[in-house]
């Protein structure tokens, strides 16, 4: 029923596996989440359910009318399920949604890296770090040809800004899921910050062990 | 909830304890072909990193003359025991610089309690 579920990241540890092989882990506090409305096909023309994660302290009054009496939550998600039947507002969300073994899509903020050059942002090589060079070492190079075309090509990859953007890691494996503790351990690292907001789903490819 | 009331790590049972330069005798499972057996380990202590989960230590012995020198994960599951041969007082934490000193230069430093 529910396929996902509101979280936030922890940090990273490993474990040990049976035979003494180490599994490095992300640990994800994993709900507990709330139904805070769900969107039907008659009524909005899809269907979803929107969650809430996390306290908040302060609520402004259109927020307030939002959740009614169901809590001060500080972050609100949508999640397109196709089956909400039997999904009411101000129904639990639990870890319990996912066991060892499952297959998840974790979706984050990336840590922001600011203004980027290419090489951070592109992995460009750069320019050579002897013979002569006083301001290549770090260059993107060549932009493109002369005359013609007389332009440089839209998508040329230059600097920019980096990071602090939605980046979804697909195909990571649930190694544990702890309702009681809210907690789930998923096999490698995911996107953001400790203590960022993460969107776990069951993932649409990855097959389950 | 916070990185240490994620994963349960306290001591190891099977490590007794042990510090810097201490001689230990360190029990592994390893498994050759299939079958498992344990592998011993004697040597000095000349490093122990500390950091929940991923702790691990290293073991120098001088093996024919060769150094050999293995780190140990503090709570890997093939960890079967440690026991302290010889307790050692050193004056740093990473014991490094007995890479370049012979066995009895070695000797000589650690008998220094």
């Amino acid at each position: 029923m529910f396929s996902g579920i509101l979280g936030k990241k922890i940090g990273m540890t490993q474990i040990f596996a049976e035979d003494g092989t180490v599994v490095p882990v992300t640990a994800i506090e994993a709900g507990p989440c709330m139904v805070t409305q769900v969107k039907s096909m008659d009524t909005d023309g899809y269907n979803a359910v929107q969650l809430g994660f996390g306290e908040s302290r302060r609520l402004n009054r259109p927020e307030m009318g939002h959740l009614k009496k169901l809590g001060a939550f500080r972050h609100l998600r949508e999640f397109r399920f196709e089956d909400i039947s039997a999904i009411a507002p101000g129904q639990k969300v639990n870890a319990d949604i996912f066991q060892s073994g499952d297959i998840v899509d974790v979706i984050g903020t990336s840590k922001g890296r600011g203004f980027a050059g290419v090489v951070k942002r592109h992995h460009f090589s750069g320019g050579p770090k002897t013979h002569g060079q006083s301001d290549r070492h770090r260059a993107p190079g060549s932009v493109g040809s002369g005359t013609d075309p007389g332009k440089v090509w839209k998508g040329q990859r230059m600097a920019g800004h980096m990071g602090n953007a939605w980046v979804t890691v697909r195909n990571l494996k649930v190694i544990m899921a702890d309702p009681d503790r809210n907690l789930l351990l998923v096999r490698g690292a995911v996107p953001g910050a400790r203590n960022g907001l993460l969107i776990i789903k069951k993932s649409t490819r990855g097959r389950s062990t | 909830m916070d990185m240490r009331s994620v994963v349960d790590i306290g001591a190891n049972p099977n490590i007794a304890e042990f510090g810097h330069g201490d001689t230990v005798r360190v029990s592994f499972r390893v498994v050759e072909s299939g079958r498992e057996r344990t592998q011993a380990f004697n040597g000095i202590v000349i490093r122990i990193r500390r950091g929940g989960a991923g702790a691990s230590f290293t073991v120098r012995q001088i093996f024919h003359g060769v150094g050999v020198e293995r780190t140990f994960p503090y709570h890997s599951p093939l960890m079967e025991k440690v026991e302290v041969v010889k307790h050692a007082h050193v004056r740093r934490a990473k014991l490094y610089y007995l890479r370049g000193l012979s066995k009895k230069k070695t000797r000589q430093k650690m008998k220094s309690r």
